[in-house]
């Protein structure tokens, strides 16, 4: 029987409302046992995490993994690698792959791959419509028999009212919400960046807050009808926050994410960075008015969790002028230092509402297991030194993407040891 | 030739008016002075440039900007090639950066570019060792012409600052007028930003303007009055119904001229629609400085060549 205690930490389990100095027993996988003090069993394997934090396993339920297809960009193994190292244990994968993930075969390549790997658990996020072409439902039931755990046309939106209406219906049937990149393409139109003070003096085409607002009203209303279980990825504006709110004040079934970068950025950084490509992505940069709305919306708990968005791209793709570049940053190698540094040490967020809003947060708005220490849980755990000083470096990422805005960065806070089924994946 | 000039200048490329200092632009202008008479001799050359190497690479269509920075170089005796689009190895697949390397690897001395989208000139700047000039970088900048038409404004006006200067049209993709913004602005002009709701980008006023929504509060007691093109070719997302209608709310008449000061100077960077933002009455008559701006356009260009080719410091 293979035992690890995790001693000395100070643990934070925002699913029992726990946050102080206890020692993690791990047996075969399982957590066994919670306590102030356990005397380490004779066989057992031993890890001190003194000064450090002892965490449920991180989720980042928005991540695109790239395979199959474009395996230039990232892999399964590359990315789960990635999350390893940021001090993820399970990630969601999006469904723009190519072929689409739209069909039992993609979604148990995926799986085979990550169990194969073993770095990360993966939930593949099946497509709403077939190709992604946002005409007709993909095969949702056979998907979910597969491993499937939410739908998304993400990269795209689900631009038909009714077909969005459909899924939000069909989805009921197991269970899995519905999640929308929620953008309104014909607002949108040639934008490639938030429209506002900082595109107008660029001269770059703007993509209007509306663009997502108009969208997330819509679904919620389509979600008030039908009852559906409606997801907003990557929600980008204090007024899509504030309908968010309300929807929920209305006891209507609707959750949020928000990514780091339009925790931290604004519109302004395109142009301080001098047209940088690591500043172009979907939702774009917003105004600081939207970030400000957001960062009170993490401490509120109108937003449910916190989601990279990592979105991998080969340093060709971005070496471009702004207008061609892909949209889109990688994210899972970044997420916890830009958290602990830019919202745990100014104060805006507690220690354990950040560590909810990673793990247990993102654990229930899929619906999947994990988020939690409590007795008998897979031994998902991430450890973290809480506020030492680190500088990222895109050479040392594991993922393929070295797209970030973040290289070279100082940041107070970063992982030390991920473990899985209490398994060590990042060493 | 070394003008009397208070300060120097230290920049390796022209990219935009955003970063220029007050005391840089008056450089620059000053500077465009001493060249001018150069265009007015018989035999228009001097041999500041003799043994530099400039490039052209317009990656955008350009009939007097292109012309007007080759004759400008030509006086200035610089070597020039022209490079376009068409045939090149960009059309080839090569990327813009690989395309920018291999150029750089002639060791030209300056490169002036035009490309329709915002922030090649800073990238190209970032990458290759030659002083980069912006001719025009999408709708962001196009800081020559911004600095020809203050030339233009301070040979009839004397001065820039204290002038109230409207600019009316399709602010939306123009380029002209957010350097022209920011060089007015800078230099102490009152600037009045005129045109329909829907050719009007959002956060204007944050440009530190006045905006208006008739051409009439717009130009009122106006000593300069610049007109913009509509760009036709880019209204692919319905901001007005018909050219016909566009005239009759915007269009510059003689008859509207009536709201502005009586020496008003009417300017328009070109190419001109006639009919469409401004009649062939108002675009040939008195006030209009419209072609002195383009013989200014080379003065000011040979000054900017002069400047950063950095030879006013190799001759000191």
């Amino acid at each position: 029987m293979a035992k690890l205690l995790i001693h000395g930490g100070r643990v934070i389990d925002p699913s029992q409302d726990l946050d102080e100095a206890l020692d993690l027993l791990i047996e075969d996988g399982r957590v066994a046992r919670l306590d102030g003090r356990i005397k380490p069993p004779k066989d057992a394997e031993t890890f001190d995490a003194s000064g450090l934090v002892v965490a449920p396993g991180l989720i980042d339920i928005h991540v695109h993994l790239r395979e199959p297809g474009q395996e230039y960009k990232e892999t399964v193994r590359t990315g789960t690698m990635a999350a390893a190292a940021g001090g993820f244990t399970a990630v969601a994968c999006m469904a723009n792959t190519d072929p689409v993930n739209d069909s039992r075969s993609v979604t148990e390549h995926i799986l085979l791959e990550a169990r194969r790997h073993g770095f990360a658990r993966v939930y593949p996020i099946g497509a709403v419509s077939k190709g992604l072409l946002g005409e007709e439902l993909a095969e949702i039931g056979e998907m979910v028999r597969a491993g499937v755990r939410a739908i998304s046309d993400d990269g795209k939106p689900v631009m038909n009212a009714e077909l969005m209406r459909r899924a939000l219906l069909y989805a009921q049937h197991f269970g899995i919400p519905v999640i929308q990149h929620a953008e309104d393409l014909t607002l949108t139109g040639a934008g490639v960046m938030h429209e506002g003070e900082w595109s107008t003096k660029l001269g770059l085409p703007g993509i209007p807050g509306a663009s997502e607002d108009v969208m997330v009203a819509r679904d919620i209303i389509l979600s008030e009808d039908t009852a559906g279980r409606y997801h907003v990825a990557h929600l980008s504006t204090a007024r899509s926050l504030d309908m968010v709110r309300r929807a929920k004040a209305q006891g209507l079934n609707v959750t949020c994410e928000v990514a780091p970068h339009h925790l931290i950025l604004t519109d302004e950084e395109v142009a301080k960075s001098g047209f940088s490509t690591n500043t172009k992505m979907k939702p774009p940069l917003r105004s600081a008015k939207d970030r400000d709305a957001l960062l009170d919306g993490l401490a509120d708990g109108a937003v449910d969790c916190i989601a990279s968005d990592h979105a991998p791209h080969h340093a060709d793709e971005k070496d471009v002028q702004f207008s061609m570049a892909p949209f889109g940053i990688v994210g899972l190698e970044t997420t916890l230092s830009l958290c602990l540094d830019r919202l745990v040490r100014p104060g805006i967020l507690s220690l354990p509402r950040l560590v909810h809003l990673l793990s247990t947060g993102p654990a229930r708005v899929l619906g999947v297991e994990g988020g939690s220490l409590k007795g008998g849980s897979p031994a998902d755990v991430t450890v973290f030194h809480p506020d030492e000083a680190v500088t990222l470096s895109k050479a040392g990422f594991r993922s393929k993407g070295k797209n970030t805005p973040f290289d070279g960065w100082t940041l107070h806070g970063h992982p030390v040891a991920t473990f899985l089924d209490g398994r060590r994946t990042l060493a | 030739m070394t003008p009397n000039t208070p300060i120097r200048w230290r920049r390796k490329d022209l990219l935009g008016i955003a970063e220029l200092s007050p005391e840089e632009i008056g450089l620059i202008l000053d500077t465009a002075e001493s060249f001018s008479e150069i265009g007015e001799r018989a035999i228009k050359k001097v041999p500041t440039l003799r043994g530099k190497t400039v490039l052209n690479l317009f990656f955008e269509a350009s009939t007097r900007t292109r012309s007007s920075f080759e004759i400008a170089e030509k006086r200035l005796s610089a070597d020039n090639i022209n490079f376009s689009t068409s045939g090149s190895a960009l059309e080839k697949g090569e990327t813009l950066i690989d395309t920018a390397l291999n150029l750089q690897a002639m060791a030209p001395d300056l490169v002036v570019i035009r490309h329709a989208h915002p922030g090649v000139p800073h990238m190209l700047a970032r990458r290759i060792d030659a002083g980069v000039i912006n001719a025009g970088d999408g709708a962001h900048e196009h800081p020559t012409q911004a600095l020809l038409d203050a030339f233009t404004i301070r040979r009839h006006k004397g001065k820039l600052a204290g002038l109230k200067v409207a600019i009316v049209g399709d602010i939306e993709h123009s380029r002209v007028v957010r350097s022209n913004i920011h060089l007015l602005r800078k230099m102490g002009a009152r600037v009045s930003i005129g045109g329909p709701r829907t050719l009007m980008p959002v956060g204007m006023e944050k440009m530190d303007v006045e905006v208006a929504y008739s051409l009439e509060e717009a130009i009122r007691d106006a000593d300069v009055i610049m007109m913009l093109r509509v760009q036709l070719e880019r209204q692919g997302r319905m901001a007005f119904p018909s050219v016909r209608e566009y005239f009759q709310l915007f269009g510059l008449t003689t008859a509207r001229l009536a709201a502005a000061k009586d020496d008003v100077i009417i300017m328009h960077p070109g190419p001109m629609n006639r009919g469409v933002e401004i009649s062939s009455e108002v675009a040939d008559g008195r006030t209009s400085v419209i072609l002195e701006q383009v013989t200014h356009g080379v003065s000011v260009r040979m000054a900017i060549l002069y400047l950063l080719s950095g030879v006013h410091e190799e001759t000191v």
